[in-house]
């Protein structure tokens, strides 16, 4: 039928277009239609969503009316600055006192939760505080055995059970070893589970209640991991985890792919949770607070 | 979370009709719609716009928009390119001449490769009988091989592992060696992760594919995956010839755009889909159930839902096992159409089929339980003998025009009947033949509603596409 015939030509075009029209030549390129078409598709490219790139490019292109401006090069610190104010200040990594902070550590299957899990507890142990997690992921195969893994390279405690047993039941015990203990940052690690299974959902809350219940005002995060090559679906992630456990950060993960993970500026926009950390990678170094300069620049890294 | 496609369209239309003339500014909305839809399922957005391009030529030049079904039709010419792309039916999977077949999982981190390895192997077992040895050559990953052995021992399939200290592909040599002596017939190769973008793994990966000389490597994909599906599926298929693919995770609320990236660019068919975590969630692909999905078109899964809960579980176990036995007759048809009168106002329903949201307005009560009592009219005037036994209907037209007058309808009503009962039969066929269980009983019905079988009930409903080839 041909329709997507042109398909694959086009992609490579879109790619060069980045790199070269966009690039050098762009100093020199009249504001245009085209231009702002090709700033749509290279936002489009990076999971921003049809909605989001319309108003950011609305924005640009009111900026760029009221500066006068001509050339296209002077368009993307326009959008940078625009994803920068969409995104908001940055939300910094996690306020820690010296006493228990719980952190709740949520997302959908594969997301990167327990490698997350690893990346903070080594981080926070850096810092000199005392860490604990909990092996809250009862369900999948082996998950108890890769939390521990990740738990000795960062050189912390593992409260653990056997794997098909109440994961209330293990947060309870986590919750009951790190006042016990001390502890300074207890990270609570949790079965993926998809947004739109209710009964899932559900378990989530009830977790939330047993730590309300032990630790007054805890859980004191409740981090999202979000899946850098996700696409639109990651807003309802945010929506409905946001919900069921009221959400206060984002961990954006595979950023070292090529996906950029854009949906984050409307999660920003729309739920007003921020994102709190990047990881790229998979070692345990790997974990950055995020920042939203940084995060821009990457965004547009070939424009 | 989602606008449905079709309503949104309905409205864009029913502005553009009221206006009576039609300019291409017109036509630009409705197409935003469109693209926008495709756009949020994670349609690659160069198909996107080369999409909307050619529906715009298409309606403007076929007059399409002069028809009162527009939306529909325009809906249909998307969800038809959609499945043309999707490819036809389910491909199977090889065996190689000379055994042990291997199968070589590949894919990015946290896709579900080891997950689909063990599902796959489960139903290779179970399904074809096949002797089956998975390979744990994931050493990288903490407790990968664990996992493995894990779900290998949940389903009775032998895992080989070496722990961590061996190379992939020497690990994958000597899991071959293993399966000649042991007797395996198939040996499905559980690999990391990896990006396109690392070099080490990926030429690990082409060493892996030289000591096994897969007969299928299969890229697995989650199926919430963004715009970057197209660099994944681009790399991969460069660097290795790959027979398919397995969509991951398409239990959750995604429309799984992605898929149609993925199929286009590696020109492989989707061979499964995984629809959850258990080692029984494992389906054969519908390239069309995907087109629906992407557009959005009828929130179908809430009609199942629905109808889950409201349709006795018992009867619909006892129409399952009649189906299974091809018993299912015009009387069962009836109970079914009665099923979803219980389902709630007829009005309601429809809204949540596809292309016939906005059709009641559009069409006055033409849409509304009378077409059921006509339908129920017709099948009541059939001897008890007739209703068993539809095929004595359909090969004789006096007793059709009997049945007409008795029931006070025109002949071609009755025809349509029977015709969209015969449809109904051949798709809930088709669906008996997946699985066990309520659930798929029920997703058939939800299926012939959305293709038209359950029509027979609002025969004007219009939009009848022909999907199933
Ligand atoms: N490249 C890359 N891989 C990552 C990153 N974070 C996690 N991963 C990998 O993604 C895969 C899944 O990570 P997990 O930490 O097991 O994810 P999870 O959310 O705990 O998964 P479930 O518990 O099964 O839901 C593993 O192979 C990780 O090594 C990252 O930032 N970059
Ligand atoms: N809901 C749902 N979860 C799935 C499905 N397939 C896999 N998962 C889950 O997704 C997560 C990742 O699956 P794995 O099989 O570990 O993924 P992988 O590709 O082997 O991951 P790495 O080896 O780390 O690259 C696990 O939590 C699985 O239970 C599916 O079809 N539906
Ligand atoms: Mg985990
Ligand atoms: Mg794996």
């Amino acid at each position: 039928m041909g329709l997507f015939d042109r398909f694959k030509e086009t992609l490579s075009k879109t790619r060069q277009t980045f790199t070269s029209r966009l690039g050098a030549a762009l100093r020199r390129r009249k504001i245009d239609e085209d231009v702002y078409e090709e700033l749509e598709d290279a936002l489009l490219s990076a999971d921003v969503g049809l909605e989001t790139t319309t108003r950011l490019l609305e924005a640009v292109q009111k900026e760029a009316r009221r500066q006068r401006l001509e050339t296209a090069d002077q368009l993307t610190p326009l959008l940078r600055e625009a994803v920068v104010s969409e995104l908001g200040e940055d939300a910094c990594a996690f306020a820690l006192d010296d006493g228990l902070t719980v952190i709740l550590v949520v997302g959908v299957n594969g997301a990167g939760k327990t490698t997350t899990i690893g990346k903070l507890a080594h981080r926070f142990r850096g810092q000199g505080k005392k860490v604990l997690v909990a092996a809250g992921d009862t369900f999948r195969a082996a998950a108890i055995e890769q939390l521990q893994v990740w738990a000795d390279r960062a050189g912390v405690d593992v409260v653990r059970q056997s794997q098909g047993s109440d994961p209330a039941a293990v947060i309870y015990d986590a919750l009951q070893a790190a006042k016990a203990r001390g502890v300074q940052v207890l990270l609570c690690d949790t079965a993926g589970r998809l947004q739109n299974k209710a009964h899932l959902m559900a378990e989530l809350e009830k977790l939330k209640r047993v730590i309300a219940r032990e630790v007054p005002g805890a859980p004191h995060e409740v981090l999202l991991v979000l899946d850098a090559t996700t696409g639109q679906n990651a807003l309802s992630q945010a929506q409905l985890f946001r919900d069921s456990a009221e959400v206060t950060g984002i961990a954006l993960t595979k950023l070292d792919s090529t996906a950029k993970g854009g949906f984050v500026i409307a999660i920003r926009h729309e739920l007003g949770i921020p994102v709190k950390w990047v990881a790229t990678g998979e070692t345990i170094e790997d974990l950055q607070p995020f920042s939203a300069q940084e995060y821009a620049q990457a965004l547009f890294a070939d424009v | 979370m989602f606008d449905r496609l079709s309503t949104r369209l309905q409205d864009a239309f029913a502005k553009l009709r009221s206006k009576g003339r039609l300019s291409e500014d017109d036509v630009k909305e409705a197409l935003r719609e469109i693209r926008r839809a495709l756009l949020d399922a994670d349609v690659h957005h160069t198909v996107a716009k080369e999409l909307t391009e050619r529906i715009r030529e298409q309606a403007v030049g076929q007059e399409i928009l002069q028809s009162l079904t527009a939306a529909q039709q325009v809906v249909k010419i998307v969800n038809d390119e959609l499945v043309a792309v999707m490819g036809g039916e389910q491909a199977k999977l090889g065996r190689s001449a000379k055994p042990p077949t291997v199968i070589l999982m590949a894919g990015t981190q946290g896709a579900g490769k080891t997950t689909a390895s063990a599902k796959l192997a489960r139903y290779l077992t179970e399904t074809e009988h096949r002797r089956v040895l998975l390979v744990a050559a994931d050493v990288y990953r903490p407790a990968a091989i664990q996992q493995l052995e894990i779900l290998g021992a949940q389903i009775g399939v032998s895992v080989f592992s070496q722990g961590t200290d061996v190379a992939p592909p020497e690990i994958v040599g000597h899991a071959l060696d293993e399966a000649r002596r042991g007797g395996y017939d198939t040996v499905i190769v559980d690999t990391a992760g990896r990006l396109h973008v690392d070099e080490a793994l990926m030429v690990e990966l082409e060493q892996i594919q030289a000591v096994s000389t897969p007969e299928e490597i299969l890229l697995v994909v989650d199926a919430m995956t963004g715009q970057d599906a197209v660099n994944v599926a681009e790399s991969f298929h460069k660097r290795f010839p790959l027979t398919g693919v397995i969509l991951t995770k398409m239990d959750s609320d995604t429309r799984g755009g992605a898929a149609l990236t993925v199929r286009h660019i590696t020109g492989c068919p989707v061979k499964f889909i995984g629809t959850g975590e258990k080692m029984d969630a494992l389906e054969p692909f519908y390239p069309d159930r995907l087109a629906s999905r992407i557009l959005g078109m009828g929130d179908v899964l809430t009609l199942i839902e629905r109808a889950q809960a409201t349709i006795d579980e018992d009867e619909a176990r006892n129409l399952e096992a009649k189906l299974r036995r091809n018993e299912f007759t015009l009387e069962d048809f009836l109970t079914q159409l009665r099923q979803v009168k219980k389902l709630g106002p007829l009005d309601q329903i429809l809204g949540m089929l596809p292309g016939m949201g906005k059709l009641k307005q559009l069409q006055g009560d033409a849409v509304d339980d009378r077409q059921l009592k006509k339908v129920e009219a017709i099948i009541l005037s059939m001897t008890r003998q007739e209703r068993l036994q539809p095929e004595l209907v359909m090969k004789s037209s006096s007793r059709r025009v009997r049945i007409a007058s008795g029931s006070g309808t025109q002949v071609r009503d009755v025809n349509q009947l029977l015709k969209q009962f015969d449809d109904m039969r051949k798709l809930f066929k088709q669906f008996s033949g997946m699985g066990k269980g309520s659930r798929k009983a029920m997703s058939g019905l939800a299926n012939s509603l959305r293709s038209g079988g359950g029509g027979a009930a609002f025969p004007s409903a219009g939009g009848r596409n022909k999907r199933r080839r």
